[in-house]
């Protein structure tokens, strides 16, 4: 486990863990830094570009081992985008590594027009994004990227759930060659996928199925997601899990089967629940006339509690104990309509 | 081709730069006539470019961070066959790719501007991927005086000299206004010179619209190891009496009486040249007053 961030996991969500098999990783964003480090070994030709953020960015070694495959910009998140943008305009493959916070809040505008409307095969990661940075304050949380993000013109957003999605995300956005955002936080994870695991930008994965409710989780609530199932299996609900890695293109088919299949549905993100994962699921499903009791957990309109990212989730109900709450009460609901409909 | 050719060329382009907004309803005129000479200048002597070659890796590379002046530009690069002519009368239509800012959809433009404060991080990011080639290419950006007020070039400033970007060139459209009124009212940024060179920029000031000097300056790095800096000294509206100097004409339109009197105006200014070296003439086109 990373030294430098403590556990998101309570002991009974380690036990839960530990009971479902699953086994700690490192941060996702050590997996990022030492998959790019990888692949710019390999390919001369990728660059990385960071702003006083290779630290935070875990790309020290990187910077040690390829010091002209790094661009340090300085603290200066404007001219780290207009940068990244112009070595990809002139065939570098080049991937803009800040926090998430600064990257997609400051230099928005140049995330827009130099690099979605340019349409340039830059790669922007948002590192330590979410409330990654806990009890440093809602200067440093990037509750927003999401939101601002999807609104944004030709650009794919993945959010990786573990090492492996990390990983794979990282080797996607290398051939890609269209613009891409990766989100990165910075908490140990354990593995969800077995080795040799499909993964494709723009389909979500299906960690365990059920039908008694659906968890659609992105980035680091996935774990969370799937050890409530474990507490819910308790309590005699058999409930499915989806990693919706990538949030654009959202893998409208899979909210879709689950909507039709299950009887709840819980989306979780640690996001704002304006614009996020939450409404985008509830925009498919609406529009294609699917309506399942439905709740989206994630951070509410309101000035972010302080504390730790644990803390964090805790509060706001993204851990497991919070989501096995969230679905019992959905479900018991759910059958409480059910029984309602069925009298009248 | 002579100064004189770039002169008399510049006074068709200006024709077709205002015929352009006026057919479009819409535009940048004053800003648009002010960096005219520039991009003739860079267009026709300095820049390794042209519509077969824009493709190649080693083209030197044009932003035009003041994308709103993108009617001047796209006169420019219709003169030099990278779009008929024909398809400025499409500016500002429906489904045209002819909008009001530079966008890759037209054939010559590197990158999508318009929002200001853009064109220099970029150039330097293409500059940086030239010396990591160790490519032969330069790359070259047009701000505005007034669009300097954006603090995201102060941060490209620094990169570029840290990096000791030779390779960049920045030329500023300095006509010294703005939508507002004078720059120095808006937010005053004199001295440039100054500034620049702070900055560790290799500075040169030259007459924005004499073609001997933007050449000169245009034609090599002012100094190893530095980016360089042309501040170009230029008139709002230049060309046309009535609009020089005057704010309003930023983004104004002009009439069809306004257009007749612009055009008047270029029409003596080439009879002038044309008097002045009578000989070696390329042959008279169609002046833009025949066009309304």
């Amino acid at each position: 486990m990373s030294a430098s961030a403590p556990s998101m996991f309570t002991p009974a969500a380690t036990a839960m863990a530990a009971e479902l098999g699953l086994k700690m990783g490192r941060a996702n964003l050590d997996e990022f830094a030492a998959t790019l480090e990888a692949l710019a070994k390999a390919n001369p030709n990728l660059v990385a570009v960071t702003s006083d953020s290779r630290g935070s960015g875990k790309l020290a070694p990187f910077g040690k081992i390829l010091p002209k495959q790094l661009v340090e910009v300085g603290i200066a998140e404007q001219n780290l985008v207009g940068i990244t943008a112009g070595l990809a305009a002139c065939g570098k493959k080049s991937f803009g590594v800040s926090p998430s916070c600064f990257l997609t809040a400051r230099s928005l505008e140049q995330i827009k027009n130099d690099i979605c409307y340019s349409d340039v095969p830059a790669v922007l990661v948002g590192i330590s994004s979410g409330v990654s940075y806990g009890a440093l304050g809602t200067t440093h949380h990037s509750l927003h990227d999401l939101a601002v993000l999807r609104a944004i013109h030709n650009l794919t957003i993945v959010v990786p759930a573990d090492n492996f999605e990390s990983r794979e995300a990282v080797l996607a956005a290398a051939q890609a060659t269209k613009p891409m955002f990766l989100r990165f936080g910075k908490a140990a994870m354990f593995h969800l996928h077995r080795p040799g695991s499909d993964f494709a930008v723009g389909k979500a994965i299906t960690l365990r199925e059920g039908r008694d409710a659906a968890l659609i989780a992105t980035g680091e609530t996935v774990i969370h997601a799937l050890l409530a199932t474990g507490r819910l299996a308790q309590h005699g609900l058999n409930c499915r899990v989806i990693s919706m890695h990538t949030i654009k293109p959202l893998d409208a088919e899979t909210i879709l089967k689950a909507g039709r299949e299950c009887q709840a549905l819980v989306t979780v993100e640690e996001h704002s629940l304006q614009g996020g994962l939450g409404e985008a699921c509830a925009g498919v499903l609406l529009q294609a006339g699917v309506s399942k009791p439905f709740r989206m957990i994630g951070m509410p309109d309101d000035e972010t509690v302080p504390g730790t990212q644990a803390d964090i989730f805790r509060h706001y109900g993204l851990s497991m104990e919070g989501l096995t709450e969230t679905v019992l009460q959905l479900t018991e609901s759910g059958r409480r309509t059910e029984r309602t409909r069925a009298q009248t | 081709m002579t100064d004189h050719q770039l002169q008399l060329k510049a006074v068709q382009l200006r024709r077709r730069t205002l015929q352009a907004i006026f057919d479009a309803g819409g535009g940048h005129t004053g800003g648009g006539l002010s960096c005219l000479d520039i991009l003739n200048v860079l267009y026709n002597r300095i820049l390794n470019v042209s519509p077969e070659t824009f493709s190649e890796p080693h083209r030197d590379r044009y932003v035009q961070s003041k994308g709103h002046s993108v009617e001047a530009l796209y006169a420019v690069l219709a003169d030099r066959g990278f779009f008929p002519e024909a398809d400025l009368k499409t500016i500002g239509h429906y489904q045209s790719h002819y909008v009001g800012h530079p966008t890759r959809h037209i054939p010559g433009i590197e990158m999508n501007t318009g929002a200001l404060g853009h064109g220099l991080p970029i150039c330097v990011g293409m500059a940086l991927a030239g010396k990591m080639d160790a490519a032969p290419y330069r790359v070259f950006t047009l701000l505005g005086d007034g669009e300097l007020a954006e603090g995201s070039n102060w941060e490209a400033a620094l990169a570029a000299a840290h990096y000791k970007l030779d390779n960049l060139t920045l030329i500023i459209d300095h006509n010294t206004l703005q939508i507002s009124g004078p720059t120095r009212d808006v937010m005053s940024n004199e001295p440039l010179d100054e500034k620049w060179r702070a900055f560790s920029w290799a500075v040169k000031i030259v007459n924005g619209h004499d073609y001997a000097s933007l050449s000169e300056v245009l034609s090599r790095p002012a100094q190893p190891g530095q980016p360089t800096c042309v501040i170009a000294n230029t008139t709002k509206g230049k060309g046309v009496s009535f609009m020089e100097n005057v704010a309003k004409w930023h983004h104004g339109v002009p009439s069809e009486v306004e257009l007749k009197q612009a055009f008047a105006e270029l029409d003596s200014l080439e009879a002038r040249l044309r008097e002045a070296v009578p000989s070696n003439l390329p042959p008279a086109e169609p002046t833009g007053s025949q066009k309304i």
